[in-house]
């Protein structure tokens, strides 16, 4: 699941093949992909600034970008901007995961509440979350609040799904064997079945936050005056397209590092050993 | 689970240190069961699995159920631990009717069924845990885990164990909360043969040791007669006791390849051959194939 977002397999394999470099492979191939995507933005920022028409937006390429980039990370602005929007993602996720869990544990538990929730839930999870904006705007008392719940609407689905398929994939024998030990509900609840689909629950919030994130910055577009939405608003206005560029680039590298935690809490908590899952 | 420890293959007789385990306590007395005119269906409009059974099975006596499948052994099996409700008649355990799962009288499955996310220590501390006897859990654990000769493997994770091993951690599991009975369900048919009879003699003997109570279900009348005392034999169609015989051999005996053994083994295969012919003779019943 969580490998669609890379670029491996054959994609990385066709054209030209790299010396071989045992475990630093990785990280080369890695810095590789870096490397050709500067190059194409700075071919890009090259067309922009030699054209007639574009030469305003010069500011775009690189060498700009990453100097505004590197003041904006000296005088704090980074932080003050990436600040307000991970506390709202945060809230976001954490009110997704507080409904979409036990929500999940249930329909994956009764066959029941499974099929009767199936439609309406699959009809809910395909509406676009912004959609939702002009509800949550008559809805919440701040702007805040309406962005929180446009996160959480597009957050909790991939939660609730990954736990309800998790819980659905769990050996009968394990409970069966806890009723036999004497387990009462409870027991069943925090030590069979939350343990075994914790992967399934992080790797449900881990789509979530990615969906959560690309959710945010046109949700920031709406009135608050805080946020990386809203930096790229400001910038756009403005005309400082290098605080624009250098404000993408930080959504993207908080992204990227949001990913990468998230899956290293699914390995930790991954208890499948030597065979695939 | 082709791959076998050496540990699995040791003869329990080799191993004898373990019977003067240190701080090893004495379970209490084995459970004396009664069950009494035990009836079931599934459902109403299909027949009787089980057929008014009434028996006794006495403390410390180990007792195999034996039957081809479709007897309803299993079922009976689940109704003694308390996991399925009889339709009619009851099942009473030292003068109490059972109602639900307890951890006094344990079943163990076919497959062990360990919680992969947790060390063996953790899987075999389990019951003490659900009956809110974590106290104990830091000396009985060790006691338990040593009774089944993997002392060594207290912190490995339970999936890296063989299969022989990880029933070995099952049957640990099942001991650690003191049961005063232990209900096996074909626990070693997954096993290799080597393995499957070391647990065989190694069960029997441990049961014998605490004077557990031990009623085995097993379609196998090699693994009967190494580790019964007593043989029902049931028959199908629907489920009812057709033989109760006792199996009259020394633990030096049980182990295979005397005269004695044989002999049991040949009289218990034609009990077998009368009671599934008895009640199906349509199917083929040839039991003419030599013992393991």
């Amino acid at each position: 699941m969580s490998d669609v977002t890379q670029l491996s397999g054959p994609m990385a394999r066709t054209g030209f093949s790299l010396p071989k470099l045992g475990r630093l492979r990785g990280l080369a191939n890695g810095l590789l992909g870096v490397g050709l995507l500067l190059m194409l933005w700075w071919i890009g920022g090259r067309i922009v600034e030699t054209s007639d028409d574009l030469f305003a937006f010069a500011d775009f390429a690189p060498a700009p970008t990453l100097t505004r980039l590197w003041a904006m990370l000296m005088d704090g602005e980074v932080v003050a901007m990436s600040g307000p929007s991970l506390r709202r993602v945060g809230l976001g996720l954490f009110y997704a995961t507080v409904i979409g869990v036990p929500v999940g544990i249930m329909i994956g538990r009764m066959k029941r509440l499974n099929e009767v929730a199936n439609v309406p839930f699959q009809f809910l999870r395909m509406i676009s979350p912004l959609s939702w904006m002009p509800i949550a705007v008559m809805a919440f008392a701040t702007w805040d609040g309406a962005i929180i719940f446009l996160i959480g609407m597009a957050a909790v689905w991939p939660i609730l799904f990954s736990t309800a398929g998790g819980v659905r994939r769990i050996d009968p024998a394990w409970l069966k064997v806890a009723r036999n030990l004497g387990a009462n509900p409870l027991h069943m609840l925090f030590s069979v079945i939350l343990p075994a689909i914790a992967v399934d629950v992080l790797s449900g919030i881990r789509l979530a936050l990615g969906v959560a994130w690309v959710v945010l910055v046109p949700a920031e577009y709406l009135g608050v005056t805080s946020g990386l939405g809203y930096a790229i608003n400001d910038a756009r206005d403005t005309l400082e397209y290098d605080r624009l560029a250098a404000t993408v680039v930080v959504i993207g590298i908080i992204g990227f590092a949001l990913d990468a935690l998230a899956g290293q809490l699914i390995k930790k908590f991954n208890w499948v050993r030597s065979e695939g899952h | 689970m082709a791959v076998t420890k050496i540990k699995d293959q040791t003869p329990p007789h080799t191993t004898d240190a373990k019977q003067a385990a240190p701080g090893l306590t004495p379970a209490p007395n084995g459970a004396h069961v009664a069950v009494k005119g035990l009836s079931h269906s599934y459902r109403k409009a299909d027949g009787l699995v089980l057929d008014n059974m009434t028996f006794d099975i006495h403390p410390g006596e180990v007792i195999a159920l034996l039957g081809r499948s479709g007897c309803g052994k299993s079922t009976l099996l689940h109704m003694l631990a308390g996991l399925t409700h009889p339709s009619e008649g009851e099942v009473v355990i030292n003068g109490n009717v059972v109602e639900h799962p307890s951890p006094k009288w344990v079943m163990m499955f076919q497959a062990p069924s360990l919680y992969p996310w947790m060390t063996v220590a953790q899987n075999a501390g389990l019951g003490l845990k659900f009956t809110r006897r974590s106290y104990e859990i830091a000396k009985r654990v060790p006691e338990v885990l040593e009774l089944v000769d993997l002392a060594a493997f207290a912190d490995r994770n339970a999936q890296e164990l063989s299969g022989g091993q990880q029933q070995r951690v099952a049957l640990a599991r099942s001991l650690a909360p003191r049961p005063e009975m232990l209900l096996l369900d074909e626990p070693f048919s997954a096993l290799d043969a080597f393995t499957r009879r070391s647990l065989q003699q190694d069960v029997r003997k441990i049961a014998k040791d605490l004077g557990l109570t031990l009623v085995i279900v097993t379609h196998d009348v090699g693994e009967a007669v190494r580790m019964a005392d007593r043989v029902l034999v049931l028959r199908a169609n629907p489920g009812r006791i057709a033989e109760d015989t006792k199996i009259a051999l020394s633990d030096a005996e049980r182990s295979g390849g005397t005269e004695a053994f044989g002999r049991e083994h040949t009289r218990l295969m034609g009990l077998y051959a009368d009671v599934a012919e008895r009640s199906d003779p349509a199917v083929d019943n040839d039991f003419t194939r030599l013992p393991e």
